[in-house]
């Protein structure tokens, strides 16, 4: 007979508001096997973790079943408890009659029949429960840091700085991401490429980060501590360790008309080339498409000029597998091109705004690249169209966020700043210029940036008008803006030199498909899920993978550069460790009842069954059977539900524990 | 604000086989999210849909579900990797087995719940509930269970309605 201890929580007034606690403490305490139920207030407060401990003493408790919040919440306070009271963890259940039952019913006695049910079948389950041990594997000692922007450099220079390696993946050529576009960045107006680049250089340097760039991530094996990941460097027909970075060949390259996508198509640059001039690693890339030699076979004045002999035409894509024990996502944003209608996307677009169509609609990263004393044009504010001074500058804010019969609902957080700065860095180049910005809402939370905004209003004389465009269209050279002043109630027209649209902030395409790579979950415009949105910030649901930056929101550089630090941190607190405790959570085959059908190895996508063969004294092969590499189980339990003999368990869900619940229906 | 709660005369039971990373998950941001649906489904939490025997299911609708949901993550999401397209290929053809021995498949629904789609998971949870609520309760089986348990057909009144007061 059992000795379960039952202890039901009132989480404050979260579940008591609609829960019957009392009530439920009473009813389960009348089961067979319940040694104890009881309530109390906040079961996850010290005390409330001091009563379980005590109960357990007192009543030689053999199974827990904390009835409060979700198990993805606190199973792991409540297992530890168990620990400290002496009973082994996985012998303490959670049953969830919170975010299952007391937050989704208004209804009080439903809501407590439910919870008693809820509580019931986990009575039953734990009666089933076996004390199981943790397994320990070792850890890899090494990081993958998927994507070179700030958030990808700075978690890889904490994490090289605290002596463990760093393999930082970067897709383009060179590491620096979006930052590295950008001119000046707020609210202090400090260049960006002066405090960008000099990381980009300590990335280079570092001896302890191994960088692949032009590279992609092919395929995440393993789990934390011991994951396997390969790596495609995509060929980048020169080879880096014999090029100088001369630049000859991009000098005498006869391909020079090319729109470059780090200058948002403002400026061209040849078919071997780096994205800008301060890259890292400071190597030219062959961009296939466009290289006449690639696309005719003759040509080849790169390889000819180049003194080293560094252009290889022959150069294939190179797969690397690398073993790591831990993952950082930094994969970044972009903005949203409301230029092309997104394929197979329930974002509709803005044709009414004509970016795409009139050539002097372009969005804040083009903008930013305008301002730039890099960028194409030398840092002066120059139309796309006829190289002209605009004198009249209109920027629209929230074109694509806030906007829910758009598609996308969430405000991208950095347009509002961003707007702000490039109305002030418009005016400073500038002086006769009047820029007008149409905003539904100025959202300046964080240190200095209200201020900021204020200053662009009251000082630097940007004409803010609270309202959205309607409409825009070209009329001879200028440009007309209709919108809606709402603040005064009337209709606006202004004839612009330029417009300037700050585009809603979105993952990065293909991000879904490297989340499926990773096991990762994303949410439904692609960001990627953290494990819990206050007191997980930074983790995933997946052991072992972190995530950094605006890949998991719209975020600016300083909450970007703070996450990737976090990140940074919670890979080091793995890596302090020699050993990791994993869950015990795996599958095991009972030998005698195997047939070695191996139907088990054929759809364990862990590839954690092995054929075992079993031998007698002098060593005649007797059978030969499966066995699950505790190491390598996944736990995903697929094996067990396949076994035609039931030969395979899945321990923690085993058939017995979840018959109990069944029955208990 | 809230309309007055309809009182039914049959209230069927729910029975949700769910895994823990996707469909587990967004049935909590459902409660974080405080949305409300109807109280009939009780929720068994797997690692993930691939570990789901059909025999459950059966148990299921024997020791008194009314219907079943199994649900999980999205094809190609799956955290094992491909446990739910093994989980789908299981279940397309035991639902070919179900409706051969005459169970209406209204009865049993599979749906992807990712951990975003708290708002799905409520829809999937209320439309499934109405449906079985119109469907009545599920007797087949449950009239099965009670001659397996009494070794043959219930055969006095008295006998029946003892069974009945257990």
């Amino acid at each position: 007979m059992s000795r379960i201890g039952v202890f039901v929580c009132h989480c404050g007034e979260n579940i008591s508001r609609t829960v019957d606690v009392e009530r439920v403490a009473a009813e389960i305490g009348k089961l067979p096997g319940v040694a104890l139920a009881t309530d109390y207030k906040y079961m996850c407060s010290d005390p409330g973790q001091g009563l379980l401990k005590k109960a357990v003493a007192e009543h030689k408790l053999d199974g827990l079943v904390v009835a409060a919040c979700s198990p993805r919440m606190h199973e792991k306070t409540f297992r530890n408890a168990a620990k400290a009271a002496g009973l082994n963890p996985f012998l303490c259940e959670m049953a969830n009659i919170r975010e299952h039952c007391s937050w989704v019913h208004e209804d009080r006695e439903e809501a407590t029949a439910k919870a008693i049910d809820i509580v019931r079948l986990m009575v039953e389950r734990v009666k089933k429960d076996k004390a199981l041990q943790p397994i320990t594997v070792p850890i890899t000692k090494r990081a993958l840091v998927i994507g070179g922007g700030i958030a990808g450099i700075q978690a890889a220079l904490d994490i090289a700085d605290c002596g463990h390696q760093v393999l930082l993946v970067e897709r383009e050529p060179s590491i620096g991401g979006h930052m590295a576009q950008l001119s000046e960045t707020f609210p202090t107006l400090d260049c960006s490429q002066c405090i960008m680049t000099p990381k980009m250089v300590d990335v280079a340097n570092h001896p302890n980060i191994k960088l692949y760039t032009w590279s992609e991530i092919e395929h995440v094996d393993g789990y934390i501590g011991n994951f396997q990941v390969t790596i495609r460097k995509k060929a980048r027909s020169v080879d880096m360790d014999k090029c100088t970075g001369c630049g000859i060949c991009m000098a005498k390259c006869p391909q020079k008309n090319i729109k470059s996508k780090f200058d948002c198509g403002l400026g061209t640059r040849p078919a071997i080339y780096v994205p800008f001039p301060q890259a890292v690693p400071n190597t030219p890339v062959i961009d296939r498409e466009n290289c006449t030699y690639f696309k005719s076979g003759k040509c080849g004045v790169c390889a000819k000029v180049c003194g080293p002999g560094a252009v290889d035409y022959d150069q294939q894509d190179e797969l690397i597998t690398e073993p790591v024990g831990a993952i950082v996502v930094a994969t970044g944003f972009e903005l949203y091109s409301i230029a092309e209608k997104p394929k197979g996307s329930s974002i509709k677009g803005y044709g009414e705004f004509g970016h795409g169509t009139i050539p002097d609609v372009i969005d804040g990263m083009t903008f930013e690249r305008l301002a730039s004393a890099s960028g194409p044009t030398g840092g002066k504010i120059l139309r796309p169209s006829d190289g002209r001074e605009p004198k009249q500058v209109v920027f629209v804010q929230c074109v694509g966020s806030r906007a829910r019969e758009k598609g996308i609902s969430y405000c991208s957080k950095v347009c509002c700043m961003y707007t702000a700065k490039h109305t002030m860095l418009y005016k400073h180049k500038v002086h006769d210029g009047q820029a007008y910005v149409f905003f539904m809402d100025a959202r300046t939370p964080g240190k200095s940036y209200d201020e900021f905004w204020r200053r662009a209003v009251e000082e630097e004389e940007a004409v803010y008008i609270r309202g959205m465009v309607s409409r825009l269209y070209q009329k001879g050279d200028k440009i007309v803006v209709m919108g809606s002043d709402v603040l005064v109630g009337v209709q606006v027209e202004i004839e612009a030199d330029l417009v300037v649209l700050a585009t809603a902030v979105q993952p990065r395409q293909g991000a879904d498909s490297l989340a499926q790579k990773l096991g990762i979950s994303y949410d439904t415009y692609n960001f990627y899920s953290e494990a819990h949105a206050k007191l997980k910030p930074v983790e995933c649901a997946t052991a072992g993978i972190y995530l950094a930056g605006a890949c998991q929101g719209p975020k600016d550089i300083p909450d970007t550069v703070s996450q990737a630090s976090a990140a940074a941190a919670k890979v080091m607190t793995l890596f302090s460790r020699d050993q990791l405790e994993r869950e015990p959570i795996v599958a095991r085959v009972n030998e005698r009842n195997c047939v070695a059908c191996f139907s088990c190895k054929k759809v364990c996508p862990y590839g954690a069954v092995e054929e075992k063969e079993i031998r007698d004294r002098q060593g005649n092969l007797i059978r030969v059977v499966a066995y699950v590499n505790p190491g390598v189980c996944g736990g995903c339990g697929t094996c067990q539900a396949t076994c035609p003999s039931k030969s395979v368990e899945l321990d923690g869900y085993t058939d017995e524990q979840v018959m109990a619940m069944i029955e208990a229906l | 604000m809230h309309a007055e709660k309809q009182k039914h005369d049959f209230e069927p039971k729910i029975v949700a086989f769910v895994c823990t990373w996707c469909t587990y998950a967004g049935a909590d941001l459902a409660g974080t999210s405080r949305m409300q649906y109807p109280s009939n489904v009780r929720v068994l939490k797997f690692p993930c849909t691939g570990r789901i025997d059909p025999v459950f299911i059966l148990r299921a609708f024997q020791r008194g579900a009314d219907g079943v949901l199994v649900s999980g993550c999205h094809p190609g999401d799956c955290h094992y990797m491909a446990g739910n397209l093994h989980a789908r290929r299981r279940f397309a053809a035991f639902r070919g087995l179900l409706d051969f021995v005459g169970v209406d498949l209204n009865r049993l629904q599979f749906s992807w719940v990712s951990a975003a789609e708290g708002g799905k998971w409520v829809d999937v949870v209320t439309e499934l509930t109405e449906r079985i609520r119109a469907m009545g309760p599920m007797e087949e089986f449950k009239a099965l269970e009670t001659e397996e348990c009494w070794s043959g057909a219930l055969a006095t009144p008295e006998l029946q309605e003892a069974y009945k007061a257990i």
